[in-house]
Protein backbone atom coordinates (compact mmCIF):
# COMPACT_ATOMS: atom_id res chain seq x y z
CA UNK A 1 0.00 0.00 0.00
CA UNK A 2 1.11 3.53 -0.72
CA UNK A 3 2.78 4.79 2.51
CA UNK A 4 1.31 8.26 2.04
CA UNK A 5 -2.21 6.81 1.90
CA UNK A 6 -1.45 4.67 4.93
CA UNK A 7 -0.34 7.74 6.89
CA UNK A 8 -3.46 9.62 5.79
CA UNK A 9 -5.63 6.75 7.04
CA UNK A 10 -3.79 6.75 10.37
CA UNK A 11 -4.42 10.50 10.60
CA UNK A 12 -8.15 9.93 10.19
CA UNK A 13 -7.97 7.17 12.80
CA UNK A 14 -6.45 9.59 15.32
CA UNK A 15 -9.42 11.90 14.82
CA UNK A 16 -11.52 9.23 16.54
CA UNK A 17 -9.86 10.18 19.80
CA UNK A 18 -11.44 13.62 19.46
CA UNK A 19 -14.98 12.22 19.63
CA UNK A 20 -15.05 11.36 23.36
CA UNK A 21 -13.45 14.70 24.13
CA UNK A 22 -16.02 16.62 22.09
CA UNK A 23 -18.85 14.75 23.82
CA UNK A 24 -17.45 15.31 27.30
CA UNK A 25 -16.53 18.96 26.76
CA UNK A 26 -19.97 19.70 25.31
CA UNK A 27 -21.77 17.97 28.18
CA UNK A 28 -19.73 19.63 30.92
CA UNK A 29 -19.94 23.06 29.28
CA UNK A 30 -23.70 22.73 28.85
CA UNK A 31 -24.09 21.51 32.43
CA UNK A 32 -22.44 24.69 33.73
CA UNK A 33 -25.25 26.71 32.10
CA UNK A 34 -28.37 24.71 32.88
CA UNK A 35 -29.90 22.67 35.68
CA UNK A 36 -32.47 20.79 33.63
CA UNK A 37 -31.05 17.63 32.02
CA UNK A 38 -33.06 18.07 28.83
CA UNK A 39 -31.73 21.61 28.44
CA UNK A 40 -28.23 20.29 29.09
CA UNK A 41 -28.68 17.66 26.39
CA UNK A 42 -29.96 20.19 23.84
CA UNK A 43 -27.20 22.66 24.60
CA UNK A 44 -24.54 19.91 24.53
CA UNK A 45 -25.73 18.70 21.13
CA UNK A 46 -25.59 22.22 19.72
CA UNK A 47 -22.19 22.78 21.27
CA UNK A 48 -20.83 19.53 19.81
CA UNK A 49 -22.13 20.44 16.36
CA UNK A 50 -20.51 23.85 16.68
CA UNK A 51 -17.15 22.31 17.62
CA UNK A 52 -17.32 19.77 14.78
CA UNK A 53 -18.29 22.51 12.34
CA UNK A 54 -15.38 24.63 13.45
CA UNK A 55 -13.02 21.68 13.08
CA UNK A 56 -14.31 21.00 9.56
CA UNK A 57 -13.89 24.65 8.56
CA UNK A 58 -10.36 24.81 10.00
CA UNK A 59 -9.55 21.47 8.35
CA UNK A 60 -10.77 22.74 4.97
CA UNK A 61 -8.74 25.92 5.33
CA UNK A 62 -5.67 23.85 6.22
CA UNK A 63 -6.30 21.58 3.20
CA UNK A 64 -6.58 24.57 0.86
CA UNK A 65 -3.49 26.23 2.34
CA UNK A 66 -1.49 22.99 2.14
CA UNK A 67 -2.47 22.61 -1.51
CA UNK A 68 -0.74 25.92 -2.21
CA UNK A 69 2.47 24.93 -0.41
CA UNK B 1 -37.57 26.55 47.62
CA UNK B 2 -40.01 28.22 45.25
CA UNK B 3 -40.65 31.88 44.52
CA UNK B 4 -41.87 34.32 41.87
CA UNK B 5 -39.89 37.02 40.09
CA UNK B 6 -41.19 39.23 37.23
CA UNK B 7 -43.64 36.64 35.94
CA UNK B 8 -41.12 33.80 35.99
CA UNK B 9 -41.80 30.80 38.12
CA UNK B 10 -38.64 30.43 40.14
CA UNK B 11 -37.08 27.31 41.51
CA UNK B 12 -34.19 28.14 43.76
CA UNK B 13 -30.97 26.17 44.03
CA UNK B 14 -29.67 25.91 47.54
CA UNK B 15 -25.91 26.00 47.19
CA UNK B 16 -25.53 25.28 50.92
CA UNK B 17 -21.92 26.16 51.76
CA UNK B 18 -20.45 27.14 48.34
CA UNK B 19 -16.84 27.02 49.58
CA UNK B 20 -17.27 23.51 50.95
CA UNK B 21 -19.08 22.44 47.78
CA UNK B 22 -16.23 23.81 45.66
CA UNK B 23 -13.67 22.00 47.80
CA UNK B 24 -15.61 18.74 47.60
CA UNK B 25 -15.95 19.28 43.84
CA UNK B 26 -12.17 19.56 43.59
CA UNK B 27 -11.60 16.43 45.70
CA UNK B 28 -13.92 14.29 43.57
CA UNK B 29 -15.56 15.70 40.42
CA UNK B 30 -19.29 16.10 41.03
CA UNK B 31 -19.09 15.53 44.79
CA UNK B 32 -19.85 19.19 45.47
CA UNK B 33 -23.05 18.92 43.44
CA UNK B 34 -24.04 15.72 45.23
CA UNK B 35 -23.51 17.56 48.53
CA UNK B 36 -25.80 20.33 47.28
CA UNK B 37 -28.45 17.81 46.27
CA UNK B 38 -27.91 18.43 42.55
CA UNK B 39 -27.64 14.70 42.01
CA UNK B 40 -28.07 14.44 38.23
CA UNK B 41 -25.43 17.06 37.52
CA UNK B 42 -23.14 15.55 40.13
CA UNK B 43 -23.31 12.16 38.46
CA UNK B 44 -22.88 13.77 35.02
CA UNK B 45 -19.71 15.57 36.14
CA UNK B 46 -18.43 12.47 37.95
CA UNK B 47 -18.86 10.20 34.93
CA UNK B 48 -17.67 12.68 32.30
CA UNK B 49 -14.66 14.14 34.10
CA UNK B 50 -13.45 11.11 36.00
CA UNK B 51 -14.08 8.91 32.94
CA UNK B 52 -11.94 11.21 30.79
CA UNK B 53 -9.19 11.23 33.40
CA UNK B 54 -9.20 7.45 33.84
CA UNK B 55 -9.14 6.90 30.09
CA UNK B 56 -6.16 9.28 29.83
CA UNK B 57 -4.40 7.36 32.61
CA UNK B 58 -5.11 4.13 30.73
CA UNK B 59 -3.77 5.54 27.44
CA UNK B 60 -0.65 6.92 29.11
CA UNK B 61 0.80 3.70 30.43
CA UNK B 62 1.18 -0.01 29.99
CA UNK B 63 2.16 -3.03 32.01
CA UNK B 64 5.81 -2.62 31.01
CA UNK B 65 6.48 1.00 32.06
CA UNK B 66 3.64 1.25 34.59
CA UNK B 67 0.22 2.82 34.39
CA UNK B 68 -0.60 6.50 34.49
CA UNK B 69 2.88 7.65 33.47
CA UNK B 70 1.42 10.78 31.86
CA UNK B 71 0.34 12.13 35.26
CA UNK B 72 3.39 12.98 37.32
CA UNK B 73 4.66 15.91 39.32
CA UNK B 74 8.10 17.27 38.53
CA UNK B 75 9.30 20.85 38.65
CA UNK B 76 12.97 20.03 38.22
CA UNK B 77 14.71 22.35 35.69
CA UNK B 78 15.42 19.29 33.51
CA UNK B 79 11.77 18.23 33.43
CA UNK B 80 9.21 20.87 34.31
CA UNK B 81 5.91 19.05 34.02
CA UNK B 82 3.62 22.07 33.87
CA UNK B 83 0.87 19.82 32.49
CA UNK B 84 0.38 18.65 36.06
CA UNK B 85 -1.01 22.07 36.99
CA UNK B 86 -3.98 21.25 34.74
CA UNK B 87 -4.15 17.58 35.73
CA UNK B 88 -4.25 18.48 39.44
CA UNK B 89 -7.63 20.11 38.83
CA UNK B 90 -9.19 16.66 38.98
CA UNK B 91 -8.36 16.42 42.70
CA UNK B 92 -7.75 13.20 44.61
CA UNK B 93 -7.40 11.16 41.44
CA UNK B 94 -4.15 13.01 40.65
CA UNK B 95 -2.76 12.90 44.18
CA UNK B 96 -0.80 9.64 43.76
CA UNK B 97 1.51 11.71 41.55
CA UNK B 98 2.21 14.06 44.45
CA UNK B 99 2.89 11.15 46.82
CA UNK B 100 5.22 9.52 44.29
CA UNK B 101 7.14 12.75 43.73
CA UNK B 102 7.65 13.33 47.47
CA UNK B 103 8.50 9.65 48.06
CA UNK B 104 11.24 9.67 45.41
CA UNK B 105 12.49 13.14 46.39
CA UNK B 106 12.82 12.13 50.04
CA UNK B 107 14.61 8.99 48.91
CA UNK B 108 17.14 11.03 46.95
CA UNK B 109 17.75 13.35 49.88
CA UNK B 110 18.23 10.50 52.37
CA UNK B 111 20.32 8.37 50.03
CA UNK B 112 23.84 7.55 51.17
CA UNK B 113 26.68 7.10 48.66
CA UNK B 114 26.62 3.61 47.21
CA UNK B 115 23.14 2.93 48.51
CA UNK B 116 20.50 1.58 46.13
CA UNK B 117 18.04 4.34 45.09
CA UNK B 118 14.47 4.21 46.34
CA UNK B 119 12.01 2.54 43.95
CA UNK B 120 8.65 4.13 43.06
CA UNK B 121 5.52 2.95 44.83
CA UNK B 122 2.64 0.95 43.35
CA UNK B 123 4.45 -0.38 40.29
CA UNK B 124 5.49 3.14 39.15
CA UNK B 125 1.86 4.32 38.98
CA UNK B 126 2.06 8.09 38.26
CA UNK B 127 5.77 8.06 39.05
CA UNK B 128 7.97 10.75 37.50
CA UNK B 129 10.44 9.52 34.89
CA UNK B 130 14.13 9.41 35.69
CA UNK B 131 16.00 12.60 34.85
CA UNK B 132 18.54 12.22 32.02
CA UNK B 133 21.33 13.30 34.35
CA UNK B 134 20.39 10.69 36.97
CA UNK B 135 22.39 7.50 36.34
CA UNK B 136 21.66 5.90 39.69
CA UNK B 137 18.68 3.80 38.56
CA UNK B 138 17.35 2.08 35.47
CA UNK B 139 13.90 3.70 35.59
CA UNK B 140 12.71 4.98 32.18
CA UNK B 141 13.41 8.58 31.24
CA UNK B 142 10.87 10.83 29.54
CA UNK B 143 12.41 9.90 26.19
CA UNK B 144 11.97 6.21 27.01
CA UNK B 145 8.31 6.77 27.86
CA UNK B 146 7.76 8.54 24.55
CA UNK B 147 9.47 5.72 22.68
CA UNK B 148 7.48 3.00 24.41
CA UNK B 149 4.08 4.69 24.49
CA UNK B 150 4.34 6.42 21.10
CA UNK B 151 1.47 8.85 20.47
CA UNK B 152 -0.47 7.47 23.42
CA UNK B 153 1.75 9.51 25.72
CA UNK B 154 0.49 12.73 24.12
CA UNK B 155 -3.10 11.47 23.98
CA UNK B 156 -3.04 10.45 27.62
CA UNK B 157 -1.57 13.81 28.57
CA UNK B 158 -4.27 15.59 26.59
CA UNK B 159 -7.13 13.61 28.10
CA UNK B 160 -5.93 14.04 31.67
CA UNK B 161 -5.27 17.76 31.21
CA UNK B 162 -8.72 18.34 29.73
CA UNK B 163 -10.30 16.39 32.59
CA UNK B 164 -8.57 18.65 35.12
CA UNK B 165 -9.58 21.81 33.28
CA UNK B 166 -13.19 20.65 32.91
CA UNK B 167 -13.34 20.05 36.63
CA UNK B 168 -12.50 23.71 37.19
CA UNK B 169 -15.70 24.55 35.30
CA UNK B 170 -17.59 22.07 37.49
CA UNK B 171 -16.05 23.57 40.64
CA UNK B 172 -17.16 27.03 39.55
CA UNK B 173 -20.67 25.67 38.96
CA UNK B 174 -20.70 24.22 42.48
CA UNK B 175 -19.45 27.52 43.87
CA UNK B 176 -21.70 29.96 42.04
CA UNK B 177 -24.50 27.99 40.38
CA UNK B 178 -25.07 27.81 36.63
CA UNK B 179 -23.78 30.65 34.47
CA UNK B 180 -26.58 32.92 33.26
CA UNK B 181 -27.12 35.73 30.84
CA UNK B 182 -26.74 39.20 32.32
CA UNK B 183 -30.44 39.99 32.23
CA UNK B 184 -31.39 36.82 34.01
CA UNK B 185 -28.61 37.37 36.49
CA UNK B 186 -30.08 40.75 37.34
CA UNK B 187 -33.51 39.15 37.82
CA UNK B 188 -32.24 36.24 39.81
CA UNK B 189 -29.82 38.11 42.04
CA UNK B 190 -29.42 35.99 45.18
CA UNK B 191 -31.43 37.40 47.99
CA UNK B 192 -29.44 35.59 50.61
CA UNK B 193 -25.95 34.22 50.99
CA UNK B 194 -25.35 30.97 49.13
CA UNK B 195 -28.75 30.80 47.38
CA UNK B 196 -29.40 31.48 43.69
CA UNK B 197 -32.60 30.96 41.78
CA UNK B 198 -33.38 29.41 38.42
CA UNK B 199 -36.42 29.73 36.22
CA UNK B 200 -38.50 26.60 35.88
CA UNK B 201 -38.95 25.35 32.30
CA UNK B 202 -42.51 24.43 33.19
CA UNK B 203 -43.40 28.06 33.87
CA UNK B 204 -44.78 28.72 30.40
CA UNK B 205 -42.69 31.85 29.98
CA UNK B 206 -39.19 31.78 28.59
CA UNK B 207 -36.61 30.54 31.05
CA UNK B 208 -33.45 32.62 31.35
CA UNK B 209 -31.17 29.72 30.49
CA UNK B 210 -32.73 29.42 27.05
CA UNK B 211 -31.22 32.74 25.99
CA UNK B 212 -27.80 33.41 24.60
CA UNK B 213 -25.27 34.43 27.19
CA UNK B 214 -25.01 38.21 27.39
CA UNK B 215 -27.20 38.96 24.35
CA UNK B 216 -30.75 38.58 25.62
CA UNK B 217 -31.71 36.89 22.34
CA UNK B 218 -33.05 33.33 22.11
CA UNK B 219 -30.36 30.84 21.21
CA UNK B 220 -30.86 28.62 18.17
CA UNK B 221 -29.34 25.55 19.77
CA UNK B 222 -31.50 25.80 22.85
CA UNK B 223 -35.09 26.37 21.71
CA UNK B 224 -37.46 28.02 24.08
CA UNK B 225 -40.20 25.74 25.36
CA UNK B 226 -43.68 27.12 24.61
Amino acid sequence: MNPVLLLAQLGWMYLGYAIPLIVVISLVYAATRHEDLRAIGRHAFGCAMWIIGLMVVVGLIMAVVSAWL
Amino acid sequence: MVGQTQGHSQETIDLKDPALAAFLGWLVPGLGHLYQGRTAKGILFLVCILGTFVYGVYLGGNSEVGWGRVVYMSFHPEDQRLHFLCQAGVGLAAMPAVIQAFWLRRGEQAQNPGQKPREPLWGSFMAPPRLPSDRSSNRPTLDDLHKKLHHYFELGTLYTMIAGLLNILAIYDAWAGPVREEEAEAENRPSEEGVVSKASPEAGSEPPESRAFGSGEPRGIDPTPS
